[in-house]
């Protein structure tokens, strides 16, 4: 590691902790309605949503209206992303004639299965992609269907979060907000001024935005090459703000023109963790105690610390039968060193490694380099963030409630230990809050484990439906061995943690895969939403406790490494047998010389 | 001869809340009851009552599973035979430890149930009819409102109340306290207990219970557990386990597709077996809390039932965990109850000295509390020993309500003492003059919080003794530790603010309630609860009775009213309120021990990982004998010696659950440090050890 490296990722860590407590003020005046420098400008756009949609703001819901509100929503978006998707050939701003007779050669088909999964992809906020940008979708399906689900899926996780916040806020209330209202100001006095400003910079960079057919050019060697265009920036700087992470090119923040230099890189990273660490403060002010905010900030950065350290050393130290061999492996002034195998030359290793680590912890999903080609341990890091549940930041509004989640357990679990019924935040934690954190817990894990276990032994018949000319599921992969298995296991995890970056190195593009993944999205996204807001309609319903010498103090550093502990046990325990079959073997094997 | 003034109750070992010697304890071991506790584990493997304890009940479909698979095994001739029963049976061992656990506990309360049910004898009771006439029926016979007629001799046959007469009653069966107690009609000791023996006099009752619903017949029910309901934490701890054991099972079943797919890419080994595969769900489930969890519940009901006190429910107990603010009468709670004399302050030019003897000679004849401390004080003090009086050179004067006051004329001396107007009236009367020191006197003992008695002799006033309540010996030490627990104490009385404050500053109370009266008490109840808080108190009065009611744990004293009792959720059969002190404590002591069994559960995993996953993949990924860092000897033994240090671990924490962890009343904070240190990182480590030993003894005996 250098200290060039190492540098970097101080200063980013210390940037979205200075950016936390400004970010989470700004958000929590909004949620609670109060007036921001901004709504001069933007509560008349805010009252015409209101007025256009019909939605009473001062109205409150009750959770299971907010939870039937946030389905209804989410179905009607998929059935508008889906059929966008399908219609395409058929719609305007579609220069390069997707899904027509005039489609070029290298096109890939919007199959239902294809449509459906990226429709599941973009409602669930995960972004996982199945087709490849430049050469399946449309402008207009870019922009209306997929940017608009960028700001609304993410919207919906901040709605939820708030509506979170507020069952611990609350006392003996039953409703916990309005998710339209919610939602409405997530979008506009957050996400939109926060995207123009990001896009406008993107585009000074040199992020490209317009609706220009793609370019031909012509190359040194004199072969014609084909350069993709499009409404980047705009979609861009919500991707990352929004922690959607889907991009506009396949090669996403590894192009030139989505993420141009280490500037821009620099940026979006920031974007990322934004909103997330931001909430952390949002939901300490509104509980009244901004120290319980900087106890979940803490964890998270700890984790988060962890993680990008554990991953920028692997890179560093590189393969070691490469080093057998004499290559140089040692970082000098010259030469990166380590494992530059599938890492952009202008990012090099700190950046890569702190980017896979930022996208894999913020299920966002955006990539700058191939996690596929990691060290084994170096790739083990973002598998486990996703399967710790996306809480280390986590997606915008997702990742608080899933370390919400976890509190919710930590407290349960070790607060019996101080003699008294588990509380947090003055409310106890009875049965109901347990059965709907494990309920959470268990959707996600069964179907990363379920849906991995299928996969890795079921076999189709050759070119039939499911899985095309592959025949067994394990016919995607890129490799064999352990490393095939965690190519398997990485995308349903990254699929049942709305992560949606892709570990690649598998052609995930057949039904078979389409639909279990797009299942282990709606899962991932749903059986925990639902549960989450249950479990603030109950707390919502709960007294408030008087905190005395006697309560399990909740943010000082003792709950912090207890929190951290939950996260990092829980996952453990769930996911180490799969992890010892993938990375970890694979680690060792490797050690012997042997790769995949 | 020596007396000692003040503590009815030497102070115990300060921060050890909970007394070691109980009346009702038994020990931990007993013949008897470990006998019904080993015959009750083999009833208890009936799958449809294991079905209440779903980790428990996985174990037994684990073990039910490998057991038809030896069948197998024994027709092929397989090589694993020999592993494979010895797999099964330690299964069966951990079942039957779980279930032994349990049962251990419930044999503790249903020993206790047996003695109390001998003494439940169908005694003969005497019902008055109509024109005073009684006829004998059998006590089964009484319904609530017949009366019956009780003397010295008879047992009591229901529950009631004493509605004529007075009489001593022996109540040892409910209490275990062989002194007779008095019962009488009217007032706060008119409730009588079924069951228990009048001693003399006559009484006349009111049956106020049907029976098999009499005080007894709940007791007995309630110590044997017929009646137990999971308390709301240990059903929300029921679907924590449950929910990890979900999780778990899913880990472990797809790792049969997932080694499937490794033994076809590695080429070499296989799918591991069913045994293996069980054997590691049920080291990963969590059977130590899982085994354990009712126990706990029962023993910490149990260890009330030591303590004297008899809880309602578990919920109860649970709660008075969860308390926040303890009521606290003061008389006979925080003080001891009498007034003592504390100080004697002499006036114009008399001695300390000349003032203690008048203050003792006058006190000579006082039989009151406060007289006796009066004559104690003069001798600690003054070193005036008590002097035999003969009536003929002594004429005692006794207390009247008229002249309130008492004392003695001996030869020309005439010693008074009485209430400070009084005195000054005396003296007057005799022709003297009051100096005013006197009335500055009495009224800085007034504001102090105590009560001045002024002393005179004949027409010279001589000084005034300082009577104050004493605050009971141990009792700031233990109210310091119940702040330092996060619960404040609130004490409740009928004195004035003057006084009230006065005494509760001595006593370290947080807060008090002056002039008391019982609505104010429900009012306090009620503000403090909206508040977020929850409230303890004692009470024994008919007019305490929706203060109990309201109270999240009512404490309700044996002696008190029926209406008392059936109001409040647990009842003293001691009858000391001070009592509450130790029932919060073993509230609290119970949920920690739930809470510290289930991490140390749940830390053990991360060990069982590192014996077990290796020895599976052992054929498949040589390499991953990397992660056998404990060095066993080979995958059988590794996994015999996961699952037999997983059976072990439940016999080996019995003790601990059914005793409690140590419980100290300390702050939140330091608890959770502490606890976590030792069940949280001591389980993470424990294991290693564990296992590393269990597999050389496993090797060391050629079993794997």
């Amino acid at each position: 590691m250098t200290g060039n490296g190492l540098f970097q990722i101080l200063i980013y860590l210390v940037m979205i902790v200075a950016l936390a407590k400004p970010m989470g003020v700004f958000m929590g005046r909004v949620f609670a309605g109060e007036r921001t420098f901004l709504h001069p400008l933007l509560r008349p756009l805010e009252r015409l949503c209101y007025a256009l949609a019909g939605v009473r703001e001062e109205a409150e819901q009750r959770w299971t209206q907010y939870a039937g509100s946030v389905l209804s929503f989410s179905f009607f978006s998929f059935l508008f992303v889906y059929a966008l998707q399908r219609l395409q050939g058929m719609l305007p701003l579609n220069p390069a004639a997707f899904s027509t007779h005039r489609a070029p050669a290298n096109a890939t088909a919007m199959t239902p299965d294809l449509a459906f999964n990226t429709a599941v992809s973009f409602v669930t906020n995960t972004n996982w992609q199945s087709y490849v940008g430049e050469t399946t979708l449309s402008y207009l399906v870019q922009m209306a269907a997929l940017t608009v689900q960028n700001f609304a899926s993410a919207a919906a996780g901040v709605a939820i979060a708030i509506a979170l916040i507020r069952g611990f806020a609350r006392q003996q209330a039953s409703s916990i907000g309005n998710f339209w209202v919610d939602l409405t100001r997530a979008v506009v006095y957050i996400f939109l001024p926060l995207s123009l400003a990001g896009a406008l910079f993107l585009c000074s960079q040199g992020v490209i935005q317009n609706l220009a057919p793609y370019t031909q050019a012509t190359t040194l060697e004199g072969k014609t090459q084909v350069i993709a265009q499009g409404p980047v920036a705009s979609q861009e700087a919500i991707k990352m703000i929004g922690t959607n992470g889907g991009g506009f090119f396949n090669a996403n923040s590894a192009h030139p023109f989505e993420n141009p230099t280490p500037l821009t890189n620099f940026v979006q990273m920031l974007m990322i963790f934004l909103i997330p660490a931001g909430l952390t403060y949002t939901f300490g002010r509104m509980v009244g105690d901004t120290r319980q905010g900087w106890a979940l900030l803490a964890a998270m950065s700890v984790l988060f610390l962890c993680g990008v350290l554990i991953v920028y050393a692997a890179e560093q130290s590189g393969n070691p039968n490469l080093s057998k061999i004499g290559v140089l492996s040692a970082a000098s002034d010259t030469q990166p060193g380590g494992n530059m195998e599938g890492k952009e030359v202008r990012f090099g290793i700190a950046a890569t490694a702190l980017f896979a680590t930022i996208t894999t912890a913020a299920s966002c999903g955006a990539v700058i380099g191939m996690h596929d080609s990691f060290t084994p341990i170096g790739g083990m890091v973002p598998l486990f963030n996703m399967q710790s549940g996306e809480v280390i930041f986590g997606g915008t509004g997702a990742g608080l409630y899933g370390m919400l989640l976890f509190a919710i357990l930590a407290v349960f679990i070790a607060g019996l230990m101080v003699g008294r019924t588990p509380e947090y935040l003055g409310k106890k934690i009875e049965a109901k809050e347990v059965k709907m954190a494990m309920l959470a817990l268990i959707a996600t894990s069964s179907v990363i484990l379920l849906f991995t276990g299928a996969s890795s032994v079921i076999s189709f018949a050759k070119d039939s439906h499911w899985n095309g000319s592959y025949g067994a599921a394990t016919g995607n992969l890129n490799n064999g061995g352990p490393h095939g298995f965690a190519e398997i296991l990485y995308a349903y995890s990254s699929g049942a943690g709305n992560n949606g970056s892709a570990f690649a190195g598998i052609s995930a593009n057949t039904p078979w895969y389409n639909l279990t993944i797009g299942l282990s999205m709606l899962v991932g996204r749903f059986l925990i939403i639902i549960p989450m807001l249950a479990a603030a309609g109950s707390l919502a319903a709960k007294k408030k406790l008087a905190v005395t010498t006697g309560t399990l103090p909740t943010h000082g550093p003792l709950f912090v490494t207890l929190l951290i502990g939950t996260v990092i046990i829980v996952g453990a325990l769930t996911f180490f047998p799969a992890l010892s079959l993938s990375p970890i073997v694979e680690h060792f094997l490797m050690l012997e010389g042997r790769l995949f | 001869m020596h007396t000692q003034t003040a503590p009815v109750r030497a102070a115990s070992d300060p921060t050890d809340l909970l007394p070691k010697k109980l009346a009702h304890s038994r020990p931990l071991w007993d013949r008897e009851i470990l006998q019904r506790a080993i015959r009750e584990s083999f009833v208890k493997l009936n799958p449809v009552q294991l079905l209440k304890n779903p980790v428990i009940f996985v174990v037994e479909v684990g073990a039910v599973i490998t057991t038809l698979l030896l069948i197998q095994d024994f027709s092929r001739g397989s090589a694993d035979a020999g592993f494979n029963v010895q797999i099964s049976l330690w299964l069966w061992f951990t079942v039957l430890f779980a279930n032994f656990a349990e049962a251990m506990a419930e044999a503790r309360g249903k020993a206790q149930a047996d003695t109390l049910r001998k003494t439940k004898t169908d005694s003969m009771a005497k019902r008055v009819i109509s024109g005073g006439r009684t006829e004998k029926v059998s006590a089964s016979q009484l319904r609530a409102g017949d009366f019956v007629i009780c003397e010295a001799g008879d047992i009591i046959p229901g529950d009631g109340e004493v509605v004529e007469g007075i009489a001593t009653v022996d109540e040892s069966v409910i209490t275990g306290e062989s002194a007779p107690v008095i019962r009488e009609s009217g007032g706060d000791r008119s409730a009588v207990t079924g069951g228990t023996r009048v001693l003399s006099d006559e009484i006349k009752i009111k049956i106020t219970s049907n029976p098999g619903e009499t005080f007894l017949d709940r007791m007995i029910a309630l110590v044997e557990g017929a009646e137990r309901q999971k308390t709301p934490n240990e059903i929300a701890l029921n679907i924590l386990i449950a929910g990890l054991t979900l999780i778990f099972l899913l880990a472990v079943v797809t790792l049969q597709p997932f080694s499937q797919y490794a033994a076809a890419s590695a080429g070499s080994g296989a799918v591991p077996s069913v045994a293996v595969l069980v054997s590691l769900l049920v080291c990963l489930i969590p059977t130590t809390i899982g085994g354990l969890l009712s126990a706990i519940g029962i023993a910490g009901m149990d260890r009330v039932m030591q303590h004297n006190v008899l809880a309602m429910s578990g919920k109860a107990v649970e709660a008075s965990g969860d308390v926040n603010t303890l009521l606290l009468d003061k008389t006979g709670t925080i003080t001891i109850g009498n007034r003592q004399a504390v100080e004697l302050l002499p006036i114009g030019g008399v001695t300390e000295q000349e003032l203690a003897e008048a203050a003792q000679l006058s006190s000579l004849a006082d039989e009151t509390p406060e007289g006796r401390s009066v004559v104690v004080l003069a001798k600690q003090k003054y070193g005036l020993r008590g002097r035999e009086l003969s009536h003929h050179e002594a004429h005692f004067i006794p207390f009247s309500a008229y002249t309130r006051m008492s004392g003695v004329d001996i030869n020309s001396d005439h010693l008074r003492k009485g209430a400070a107007d009084s005195i000054a009236q005396f003296v007057k009367e005799n022709g003297g003059t009051v100096p005013p020191e006197l009335r500055e006197i009495t009224e800085r003992i007034s504001r102090q919080g105590g009560t001045p008695l002024a002393v005179a002799n004949g027409r010279r006033a001589l000084g005034v003794i300082h009577l104050k309540d004493v605050v009971k010996g141990g009792m700031k030490e233990r109210l310091a530790q119940l702040r330092r627990m996060g619960i404040q104490t609130v004490m409740i009385t009928g004195d004035n603010p003057l006084t009230a404050a006065a005494i509760a500053a001595e006593a370290g109370v947080d807060n008090f309630l002056a002039q008391a009266s019982p609505a104010d008490k429900l009012n306090y109840i009620k503000k403090e609860q909206a508040e977020g808080r929850l409230v303890a108190m004692t009470g024994d009065g008919t007019n305490d009775a929706p203060a109990l009611a309201q109270a999240d744990v009512g404490l309700a004293m044996n002696t008190g009213t029926m209406a008392a009792k059936e109001a409040g959720n647990m009842v003293d059969l001691d009858s000391n309120p001070t009592k509450l002190i130790e029932v919060v404590a073993i509230g609290k002591q119970l949920l920690i021990t739930r809470g510290a069994l289930t991490t140390f559960s749940i830390a053990n995993d991360v060990a069982k990982y590192f014996a077990i996953i290796p020895a599976m993949f052992m054929a498949t990924y040589p390499a991953l004998g990397a992660l056998n860092i404990m060095g066993l000897h080979n995958p059988k033994s590794a996994v015999l010696a996961a699952v037999i240090f997983n059976a072990l671990i439940i016999i080996a924490l019995v003790p601990l659950a059914l005793r409690g962890v140590k419980y100290r009343p300390e702050g939140a904070g330091t608890l959770l440090r502490r606890n976590l240190l030792i069940y949280g990182l001591g389980g993470l480590i424990a294991p290693f050890p564990g296992i590393w030993v269990i597999d050389r003894v496993v090797h060391v005996l050629g079993l794997a």
